[in-house]
């Protein structure tokens, strides 16, 4: 099971949080806050993943992480996940993310988290993996832009949203 | 990837700010989301950025509630509110706008609302309620979005009472046309039996179907389901493993459409569930296990491409067959792959790696020792994770004889830890230690850990030292050790020591510092007394130090101390230091009242109370163990005092138990549970299987350690001699990294010999869980004889004159036949041999030297009737009996030695047999002979240690021991040299080992049930373990303890239903009891002896003798 995906920057920012089991409000600031203490002073040749902290459960737990540019794309998961596939599905995110936006970056998960959030869940659904081919995941995505895009034609204000970066 | 993110959050502010571009400039000026973000990115402090969300949330306040905002102004203001919650500012009043969002919006209005109502709720929260009807209906949409959007908050945040509501409409989902529909409501199931599985039980059937399903997707969803169902009860699906392994062959195979294949590995993640599936299946299931192996083999073939993922599977895959039963040549192909992943550079494969080998190295504690040098290097590796994972993997192997250094790694590196969780981790895996291993280590765990560390730890240790083990002298030798320990301790800096620590320290010092001779009672009290002034001393920790005080005070010096202390503290707020002051003083001061004790152990006072009862009715006391004799006659069955103390679920937790990699699988055995049932059983003595041994050795060996190491300096690492020789042997030698200079070479060496001593050579034990040790064993038994050959060089090597086992073979059948069944049946010249024997010893010895040569020139071939000869040479008192296989030993030029064992009732006969083969007489022969394991009784030595002995030429003289067990073990060794010299030549020596296994020394007890329940009761050793079943037709139970007990020589006590009981004992009255359940198609055996490793050592022949059948 995956408890957890959070995308910060550099700075600890959050750019994407999504929990598959409850926590409170604080709690998850703190998880959040404790992972990207854990993670941000790592350097960048050692392996990819951690032990949890604390909050998020102890050595059941695995935190395992990506760094790209300006991101840290962290996975909390329990054991009964594959270290090195979690790994791969991180990537496979990202890849996704970058065919939707056409090259991805930071600000496009600012402005337009609750794209990066329908995309998550055509990979990841209730904490399960549900799908891990990038087309898949591009195809159900698209299916659903269609009809975004015919709604939002005809409201400008949303497209400006899009900015080419 | 290094192009997707190019953008730093610096480049933000300047982005947003280029009013002349005209996207931005609209963005800046219209979008609100985008001034919000501006805003936040040009602030400074934590506080203003407060400040402006909660600005923001008053504007996003005030227009939800506004009547005149759109659908479209709503999905806007919900993004903003779900922005401001991810940064931890809570946006409760949109919780109800974003669940009307939901209900009423169009297709794209609604997507944000579910959203954002998935990240607002969660299960427990009471709006949810509101929710139910909206998914209700569109569950039953023809929009397959919809369905998709309410599939997905469904599998999120369901709680378990609203799941009757849904149910059958996500349930008909499973036959709906579209497959994306099908995979998501079955992950919505999935997590409903996680939740809630009683309410989803009647659909298992159709899990089944969705397994079947054409879609790999959805088969690869209802994946999840079995994993989870597996995990659960693993008997249930064994019917379905020819399916997994059906469809992983596929996979492996490339039969799924191009689409699955990711950096062209078919659906890599598909294979990693389905292996994982597969290990659970076949672990303890030797029949469902072969029909995996091809498979395997197969993933293991194929996954050879260099990418992140196929390591995944390779890894998986390695996982699986060291779960299931073994295999030897896939096991092999699996450490091969352990190691590429240790040795590798990626650090995320030596991560893998290090875990793996965490993993098998109790089935194989070897694969370890080839990788000791990586392993020693990883312990100095900068990553602390690949760090701790080798700790915890150096935990594992952890002994007797590396117990020492390891701790002091784990030690060094909770000295450098920062990090909370790992250090509470870390302290329980060496106070774990320090309970397995007592020693002076134990010292710095208290110092280290300090105050922190549970309570329970410094009192197991101090319940440790003074139950002690099963040796007073040993007891003594601890005792005093700790006692010197903590003198200099506290003579050093007794101020830096922990509170904790200094309880023990007084506590030890106040019981058992008269043990020490040269150690006055009045400079203890005087180094005592100056804890109590210490600044920082706490008060309890005084009333501790008070207590050994009183223990102490006896005449002299310490009466005045004990007036002193008396004085500071009689006026103190602290009443109990008030008190035991005052104690101090009296007994100090009165000696009769001091040498009383102050403890009337017959309890003598209270006989007046105790007549008064008896007089008044009551029952008279019987100690414990009378009372349980008492119940067990009571009842009908007198099985009941040890089945009392039998858990129901014993062989089921067993099962777990011994394959559980978490678990020390040392002699020591298995876990907490049994201790804790052995004293619910009555039995008083703490169980410290693994230890007593241990310390035996272990305490002294903290002293002697520097010996030891520089003793490895000067032979090259000498003990760890036998296995690395064959690691160098075979191609996974460890490569040292050729920067390392070679003193720090020779450090980790050193380190390495330390740290992985005691893996090779006392892995047979350890081994016990492997059902296919042969080979290993094999091969050390070739290694003992390269050694022992490579001993004996002194003396030039044989030439091949030691007779082949196959002509041995030959002669013992011969021999079976005439000489076993018919004694008097026997040649001539070996009858005439015979008849001399019956006299004397000695004159023996000379009518053997003249009868010898007649025999060889009679005879073409020399081997043959050479051995038919030895056969009766055998001592006159043990000819009757039936002997083992004459084995030959060693032999060269001049002479060859060959033993054989008889077993009588009482006693193990080893016999030795030494023929001189050279032309001239052998003189100054002594014989040596000597074992670790064995006691060797001089019972009846023809060649004495006289060194006039001499045997002539072709003659044959025989040594006859009596040997019995002294430890057990798997299989007990007798080493053995023989001196001698040649008329005119220097003397030569010659060495040989033999070994004899543990089941020679196995006699039959017997017993009655009555007896066996009270002796189960009174041992404290135990093991459990499941054996196979041999199945035929009628009883197997009956069946299966009838091979053993010819096998094995037990005696069958009782069998009642599906339960026995079986005793046996070694020679010389030390008995073993097992009790055999049939449980699941498995033999679920308990054994219990009072001798340590004994068990063990049965239950690995037990297990040998089951799987010949």
């Amino acid at each position: 099971m995956i408890k957890a995906i959070l995308i910060f920057n550099n700075h600890g920012k959050p750019r994407l949080s999504k929990f598959y089991e409850h926590y409170t409000e604080d709690t998850e600031q703190q998880i959040i806050r404790e992972t990207f203490h854990l993670v941000s002073k790592r350097d960048e040749n050692v392996c990819n993943f951690l032990e949890g902290g604390m909050l998020i459960g102890g050595s059941d737990y695995k935190l395992i992480y990506r760094h790209y540019a300006t991101l840290y794309f962290v996975f909390c998961v329990d054991s009964s996940e594959s270290e090195l596939g979690i790994l791969d599905l991180i990537q496979v995110f990202v890849e996704t993310l970058d065919k939707c936006f056409e090259n991805v970056c930071e600000l496009d998960l600012i402005f337009h988290v609750d794209k990066v959030h329908n995309i998550l869940a055509e990979m990841v659904m209730g904490g399960m993996v549900l799908e891990t081919n990038m087309n898949e995941i591009i195809t159900q995505v698209d299916a659903q832009n269609k009809m975004e895009k015919s709604e939002v034609n005809q409201d400008l204000t949303y497209s400006l949203f899009y900015l080419p970066v | 990837m290094s192009d997707v993110v190019e953008k730093t959050l610096t480049a933000l502010p300047s982005l947003l700010s280029l009013d002349s571009q005209p996207g931005s400039a609209k963005l800046s000026s219209t979008s609100k989301l985008g001034n919000l973000i501006r805003g936040i990115t040009e602030l400074t402090s934590k506080h203003e950025e407060e400040k402006l969300i909660q600005r923001e949330l008053t504007s996003i306040k005030d227009q939800v509630s506004s009547p005149n905002t759109s659908m479209r102004q709503m999905k806007e203001l919900m993004v903003r509110a779900i922005y401001c919650e991810m940064l931890g500012y809570e946006a409760s009043f949109s919780y109800i706008h974003a669940i009307k969002l939901a209900q009423q919006g169009s297709v794209l209005d609604k997507r944000v609302g579910y959203l954002a109502v998935s990240l607002f709720l969660n299960e427990s929260h009471e709006l949810l309620l509101l929710l139910v009807n909206t998914v209700l209906k569109d569950l039953q949409s023809t929009n397959l979005i919809e369905v998709c959007m309410a599939l997905t908050v469904v599998s999120q945040m369901f709680p378990k009472d609203m799941i009757p509501a849904i149910l059958p409409l996500v349930e008909d989902k499973l036959n709906h046309p579209k497959e994306i529909i099908r995979r998501k409501a079955v992950l919505a199931l999935y997590k409903f039996y996680l939740i809630a599985p009683n309410q989803v039980q009647h659909i298992h059937n159709k899990f089944r179907k969705a397994l079947c399903d054409k879609d790999p997707g959805v088969m690869t969803a209802s994946l999840h389901i079995y994993l989870q169902l597996i995990k659960e009860n693993s008997e249930g699906y064994k019917d379905l493993t020819a399916s997994f392994v059906t469809i992983l062959k596929q996979v492996v195979g490339g039969k799924l459409p191009m689409d699955f294949n990711y950096h062209s590995v078919p659906a890599p993640w598909l294979q990693i569930q389905l292996l994982r599936i597969l290990s659970l299946l076949g672990k303890n299931d030797q029949s469902t296990s072969e029909i995996m192996y091809e498979v395997l083999d197969e993933s293991l073939r194929r996954a050879e491409m260099n990418h992140n993922i196929t390591y995944a599977i390779l890894y998986e895959c390695v996982k699986c067959i060291y779960t299931i039963q073994p295999k030897s040549e896939l096991l092999e192909k699996a450490a091969k792959c352990i190691g590429n992943f240790v040795l590798s550079p990626k650090i995320n494969l030596k991560y893998l790696g290090l875990k793996a080998l965490t993993y098998v190295v109790q089935q194989d504690p070897k694969l370890a020792l080839q990788h000791q040098m990586t392993i020693i290097e990883c312990l100095d590796h900068p990553d602390l994770i690949i760090k701790r994972e080798t700790l915890e993997l150096l935990f594992r192997i952890t002994n007797g004889q590396n117990v020492t250094v390891i701790v002091e790694k784990m030690l060094d590196f909770l000295r450098i830890s920062k990090d909370d969780y790992t250090t509470i981790d870390l302290v329980g895996k060496v106070a774990e230690l320090a309970e397995k291993y007592p020693f002076e280590t134990m010292n710095t765990v208290f110092s280290l850990g300090g105050d922190m560390m549970q309570p329970d730890i410094p009192n197991s240790f101090l319940k440790l030292l003074s139950e002690g083990f099963d040796s007073d002298e040993e007891d003594r030798k601890l005792r005093l050790f700790a006692v010197d320990s903590y003198v200099s301790l506290l003579q050093s800096e007794p101020n830096k020591l922990p509170q904790r620590f200094l309880q023990v320290i007084s506590w030890v010092l106040g019981e058992y510092s008269h043990l020490s001779a040269e150690l006055e009672p009045a400079t203890v009290m005087t180094l005592l007394s100056k804890l109590l002034d210490l600044k920082h001393t706490s008060s309890e920790t005084k009333s501790w130090v008070l207590m050994a005080m009183t223990k102490l005070c006896e005449g002299g010096v310490a009466i005045s101390v004990a007036q002193d202390i008396y004085e500071t503290h009689s006026s103190s707020m602290d009443t109990v230091l008030r008190q035991r002051a005052q104690e101090l003083q009296h007994l100090s001061q009165d000696s009769e009242l001091y040498l009383m004790g102050g403890v009337d152990s017959s309890l003598s006072f209270l006989d007046g109370f105790v007549s008064e009862a008896l007089a008044a009715g009551a029952a008279p006391y019987k100690p414990p163990h009378q009372r349980q004799e008492e119940l067990a006659q009571a009842k009908a069955l007198s099985l009941e005092p040890y089945s009392l103390s039998l858990p129901i679920s014993m062989s089921s937790c067993s099962i777990a138990d011994r394959q559980s990699p978490t678990l020390m699988s040392m002699s020591s055995g298995l876990s907490g549970d049994s201790t804790d049932l052995s004293h619910k059983g009555g039995s008083t003595t703490l169980k410290l299987d693994g230890v007593k041994r241990v310390w035996g050795r272990e305490g002294y060996l903290a002293q002697r350690e520097p010996v030891e190491e520089t003793a490895q300096v000067e032979v090259p690492s000498p003990l760890r001699s036998p296995s690395q020789q064959a690691e160098a042997d075979s191609t996974q030698s460890q490569t040292p990294t050729p920067t390392v200079t070679p003193e720090l070479e020779q450090d980790k060496q050193q380190l390495a010999s330390s740290l992985f001593v005691g893996l090779g050579s006392q892995s047979s034990v350890c081994l016990m869980g492997k059902s296919d040790p042969t080979p290993q064993r094999f091969r050390r038994k070739a290694q003992g004889r390269a050694s022992s050959s490579g001993a004996s060089e002194k003396t030039p090597t044989s030439l091949g004159s030691t007779p082949s086992p196959v002509d041995n073979l030959l002669c013992n059948s011969l021999l079976d036949s005439n000489l076993v069944s018919e004694p008097t049946n026997q040649t001539p010249q070996a009858s005439q041999s015979l008849d001399t024997t019956n006299g004397n010893c000695h004159e023996e010895l000379t009518d053997v030297k003249e009868n010898n040569p007649s025999l060889i020139h009679n005879n073409e071939e020399p081997d043959k009737p050479k051995d038919l000869c030895l056969s009766s040479h055998l001592p006159t008192e043990l000819s009757g009996l039936s002997h083992s296989e004459i084995t030959p030993l060693c032999s060269n030029q001049s002479v060859n030695l060959s033993a054989c064992h008889v077993q009588k009732e009482d006693s193990l006969q080893l016999v030795i047999f030494i023929f001189n083969s050279s032309d001239s007489a052998l003189q100054q022969m002594q014989l040596q002979v000597d074992s670790g394991e064995l006691k060797v009784n001089y019972c009846l030595s023809l060649i004495t240690d006289s060194p006039v002995e001499e045997v002539r030429s072709h003659s044959v003289a025989v040594c006859h021991y009596s040997v019995t067990v002294k430890r057990p073990s798997v299989h007990v060794e007798v080493l053995g040299m023989l001196s001698y010299q040649l008329p005119g030549g220097t003397p030569q020596t010659i060495q040989f080992s033999h070994k004899l296994p543990l089941t020679t020394f196995i006699r039959p007890l017997t017993l009655s049930t009555e007896e066996y329940g009270s002796m189960w009761l009174a041992f404290s050793q135990d093991t459990k373990q499941n054996l196979t079943l041999i199945n035929d037709d009628q009883d197997p139970l009956t069946t299966t303890l009838n091979v053993l007990k010819k096998k094995l020589q037990l005696h069958v006590v009782e069998i009642i239903g599906v339960e026995g009981i079986v005793a046996c004992q070694l020679v010389q009255d030390q008995p073993c009891l097992m009790h055999c359940r049939v449980h699941a198609g498995t033999l679920a055996v308990w054994l219990r002896s009072p001798v340590p490793d004994l068990p063990d050592c049965l239950l690995y022949h037990c297990q040998r003798a089951l799987q010949e059948h």
